[in-house]
């Protein structure tokens, strides 16, 4: 079995953060904001945060505050719950919450809520809604075909707030790890490739409703470690692809869940280091 | 993000690739400046196109182009026909950026947004979707969209029902159209449309119809989820069941003091009761809601019903659970007294799905009442309750001793109307069984045996007769044949093996009075005692049959590899219990036990606790990460400090609500002498931990 190549994995990071130039990144600037998440929670992870000069990451994130309370992708751009929840968990990782007008945020958010109790990504009112399905999942839309990404927001959402009783347990934890293939990999539904972002949606969702013991745990730490780019740092989504920050995050998450040595712990629902929510809940 | 191959960038391709991103940069920059100064031209509006094509999900570029198209619908000299120019342009607009991206999350959301408008046929959108599901028969936002145009549209659930069934004939392996379909059916035979009646007439086709798909591929998933989906549509209740009380119909049950053992008392069924109260409890198939005074009629003489309080056992706040309790409180001047309790006498129950109880169940017993001797005041200097082997000796039965807690006859609750099992569902049953084992007898098949192994116990489940014993022996043969099938999933086949394991034991008198032993340490001798019933060393991973061990005061579950007591909180008689030498990892897997009111000693030495980083129930105990405790919960604090709270929330909040006497813990990572002393601290009622005696 390979080894987590963490040097290489941080020093990758920080030149994602620099290299603003490449095609690439131009085109992925609108969730500047998702990256800075995944970028700063895996150096978290990997016990190396402090590399990173909080500042300038926090007046950044400032700046791409709107009037509503919410925040965007990147500067210029319209505010988004999916933004409004990275900057809020950056600000959390790096221990800066204090410089938020919390009732601002909140209302925001709450500002986004239908009748029907989902909720609108923004204004435009793209719902992502959680609904249960007759194989134990969740699907996008009412009807819609359970995946494991939908499955890991239903299944946090009704973490946080103490509903997980709703969840068929046994038959959803059937499902889930059901989607772990021969390769060890972990694939978002049926008939499909794994990919290492189901590392962590599936694997999560599993640990939140305490079901891992039903997939080989090994074997998914194996096909993880086998989609680093070792020489170039980074983490692809299946053994000898291209790289990128998103799945760089997720390898690593992954792996905290599954106990590799040396990694920070990781919370399953609220996808922050443990330290960080323990330190939200617990002190006065 | 997804799919690309990882290779060197040659230093022609990075030049290339910066002179398109200062292309695409410059092409931003100018489109905030129009998007930020509210400029709609219609020069400014093609830019955002030109955007969108090379870059899809820039999300900000959509939201710009709604607002241009309300702009120009709003403008004075809009009518019909440029409305109908502008929205035919942005589903232009749409299906170019999806031929980018065929999943682009803001493309298909925008198109919704436009059709929203009352635009576009439905031959059109079927059109486009054909093209895109023949592309990827998976996409999952083309099913979504499509299911979005047959409602707006108004299509109707049977011809999409029929273009499922070409989806499937095209290729038996389509998830996607299973799925569909089973949403499809769901909604038919809900609305009992014309010819979707009645399951009885639909599901037999549709067994059919899955087999061909099975018997062509039996490694292909798409069939497995489907079949099991019309398994449930088989089996699953309409309406919920009592299935299970204590005490039980027709037992006799003695509440005691402590000192006191009368021979004549059958140890099933004698309590200790010093509070003048003992519990009640109910058992349902399903979880219920509505359980109280005014559905459940307890009939004592002395008692009025109106005055009891019933409470679900559910580990989260939830109102609904299988298992509810009541105490019944009794004169001391009352020695013997018949109880009767009835359930469903009038509406009210309900189970989650919504469905009305609709049984009327009544079962009854008897209350012999042992006055408290005065000289017996709890001074039992507390004596140490010792789990070794050499303390329990198995009890001994009387061949004619009746145990009604153990009658494996009728059901021993009165239900009227009787449940039976209705003919076709069995007859459903019994023909996909006779199909299974006829496909295994060709083939070694991994989803033949689970699927085989599930019809057997749901066959099983089903039967309101004594319980086929020959079932329980096949359908463990076929979780062992799967452990070495499928290895992977080896603590899947594992855990349900387990489950079928005590299911036999609890299945017949036999097999269960194996288990029961009396403890023979008391000091004195005559200080009574239940039966204990031992599952230790049975490689159990985790515990189940609770219908059946409602009476269980005693419990070993020693040497077994539990790392979880889910559902354990159903046992509301339990007063001692032993996991020692099990696998739990954390205090929060020990949640179940807060709702053990009796509960007063507990061993939990040799397991796991503190020994990993990562806590697999911390969200399935109710505490403030799930925002399931008030904001109380820690005003106690102050008795172990802050940063003993934070190191060990988790233990404060568990045991601060055990009343426990004895408590054993060693042999676990975090029993420190540290952790010893703050948990002395948060349970001060503690008189022996590790078999020291405190205070």
């Amino acid at each position: 079995m390979g080894e987590l190549a963490v040097d290489k994995h941080v020093h990758y990071i920080l030149s994602v953060e620099k290299r603003k130039d490449s095609f690439e990144s131009v085109v992925m600037d609108h969730l500047r904001m998702n990256g800075a998440y995944w970028g700063l929670t895996t150096l978290d992870l990997l016990g190396k945060l402090d590399i990173v000069n909080a500042d300038e990451v926090i007046s950044w994130i400032m700046k791409c505050q709107h009037e509503s309370g919410g925040f965007a992708g990147n500067i210029g751009h319209d505010p988004h719950i999916l933004y409004t929840l990275s900057a809020v968990q950056v600000l959390a990782v790096s221990n800066k919450l204090d410089v938020l007008d919390t009732d601002k945020v909140a209302a925001y958010i709450t500002g986004l809520q239908n009748e029907d109790g989902s909720f609108s990504g923004d204004m435009w009112g793209e719902v992502d809604t959680s609904c249960k399905n007759l194989d134990g999942g969740f699907g996008c839309t009412p009807g819609g075909e359970s995946h494991a990404g939908q499955i890991f927001c239903c299944v946090g959402a009704l973490a946080i707030t103490g509903s997980l009783h709703h969840v068929d347990k046994d038959l959803l934890g059937w499902w889930l790890c059901e989607r772990q293939v021969k390769s060890g990999g972990l694939n978002g539904r049926p008939e499909k490739l794994p990919d290492v972002c189901y590392s962590w949606w599936v694997l999560s969702s599993l640990i939140m409703i305490d079901r891992v013991h039903w997939i080989d745990k090994e074997k998914l730490v194996k096909f993880i470690l086998d989609c680093q780019d070792v020489k170039n740092g980074g983490i692809s989504d299946r053994p000898d692809d291209a790289v990128d920050v998103f799945h760089t995050y997720f390898g690593v998450a992954g792996l905290s869940l599954l106990e590799y040595p040396g990694l920070k712990a990781i919370d399953p629902a609220y996808a922050l280091p443990v330290d960080v929510i323990n330190r939200i809940f617990f002190s006065r | 993000m997804h799919g690309r191959p990882r290779k060197a960038p040659k230093p022609e391709d990075e030049a290339a690739s910066a002179a398109k991103a200062q292309k695409l940069r410059a092409l931003q920059t100018q489109f905030f400046s129009y998007h930020h100064n509210k400029i709609y031209t219609k020069e400014a509006v093609e830019l955002s196109a030109k955007l969108l094509d090379i870059n899809p999900e820039s999300y900000t570029a959509w939201n710009y182009r709604k607002l241009a198209v309300e702009h120009c619908l709003s403008q004075p000299d809009s009518d019909a026909d440029s409305a109908k120019f502008i929205l035919d342009h942005e589903l232009r607009v749409v299906e170019s950026a999806l031929r980018q991206n065929f999943k682009s999350y803001g493309a298909w959301h925008h198109r919704k947004w436009v059709i929203s408008k009352g635009h576009s046929s439905i031959d059109n959108e079927l059109r486009l979707l054909d093209k895109f599901q023949k592309a990827d028969s998976r996409n999952f936002h083309a099913w979504n969209y499509r299911r979005f145009v047959a409602e707006s549209m108004n299509r109707s659930e049977q011809d999409e029902l029929k273009y499922t069934e070409d989806m499937i004939y095209t290729n038996f392996s389509n998830y996607s159209a299973w799925h569909n379909r089973s949403v499809l059916l769901s909604t038919l035979l809900e609305k009992k449309a014309e010819g979707f009646l009645s399951k009885e007439k639909v599901l037999p086709e549709e067994y059919e119809f899955i087999h061909q798909a099975i018997f062509t591929d039996p490694d292909d998933q798409s069939g497995w989820f489907y079949h099991l989906w019309l398994l449930d549509q088989t089996v699953k209740a309409d309406s919920p069941l009592l299935i299970s009380s204590w005490p039980a119909h027709g037992s006799d049950v003695q509440l005691v003091d402590r000192c006191h053992n009368n021979s004549a008392f059958s140890p099933f069924t004698t309590l200790h009761s010093d509070s003048g109260s003992f519990p009640i409890v109910l058992y349902f198939n399903q979880p219920v809601e509505g359980v109280s005074s005014s559905t459940v009629t307890v009939e004592s003489g002395f008692n009025k019903s109106e005055d009891l309080v019933w409470e679900p056992v559910s580990v989260s706040n939830s109102q609904a659970a299988k298992v509810w309790v009541t105490h019944l409180k009794f004169p001391t001047s009352e020695l013997h007294f018949p109880v009767e309790v009835s359930v469903g006498h009038s509406k009210g129950i309900t189970s989650a799905r919504g469905s009305q109880y609709s049984f009327s169940s009544v079962f009854s017993f008897k209350v012999h009442v042992q006055p408290i001797k005065k000289d017996s005041s709890q001074g039992s200097v507390a004596e140490s309750f010792l789990w070794g082997e050499e303390n329990f000796k198995v009890y001994g039965i009387q061949s004619e001793e009746s145990i009604p807690i153990l009658s494996f006859d009728q059901l021993s609750i009165r239900n009227d109307p009787e449940p039976t099992v209705s003919d076709w569902r069995a007859e459903a049953l019994s023909k996909e069984i006779e199909c299974f084992r006829e496909l295994l007898s060709l083939m070694d098949c991994k989803i033949g045996k689970l699927t085989l192994a599930r019809l057997l116990m749901a066959y099983d489940a089903m039967s309101f007769s004594c319980a086929n014993k020959l079932s329980h022996s096949e359908v463990l043969e076929l979780y062992s044949d799967l452990m070495k099938l499928d290895p992977s999933h080896y603590q899947y086949y594992k855990d349900e093996h387990n489950l079928v394991v005590l299911k036999q034991v609890t299945s017949s008198r036999e097999s269960l009075l194996k288990h029961c032993f009396q403890y023979t340490n008391s000091v004195p001798l005559t200080i009574y005692s239940p039966i204990c019933l031992r599952l230790n060393n049975l490689s159990l991973s985790r515990m189940g049959a609770f219908e059946e061990l409602l009476w269980v005061q005693m419990l070993d579950l020693s040497h077994n590899e539990l790392q979880s007591i889910e559902g354990l909180e159903a046992m509301q008689l339990l007063s001692c219990l032993s996991l020692r030498n099990n696998k739990l990892r954390s205090f929060t897997a020990l949640d179940p036990l807060r709702k053990l009111k009796s509960l007063r000693v507990l061993d939990i030495s040799y397991n796991h606790i503190g020994e990993h980083f990562i806590d697999t129930t911390r969200y399935l105990c109710a505490s403030p990460l799930s925002h399931s405790v008030g904001s109380e919960w820690n005003k106690d604090e102050t008795v172990i400090g802050d940063v003993a709270l934070i190191n060990y929330w988790d233990a404060f909040l568990i045991f601060k609500e055990l009343n426990l006497k004895q408590l054993d813990i060693l042999g676990n990572a975090i029993a420190d002498e540290k952790f010893k002393s703050v948990l002395v601290k948060i349970m001060p009622a503690l008189k022996r931990l590790d078999g020291e005696l405190l205070g």
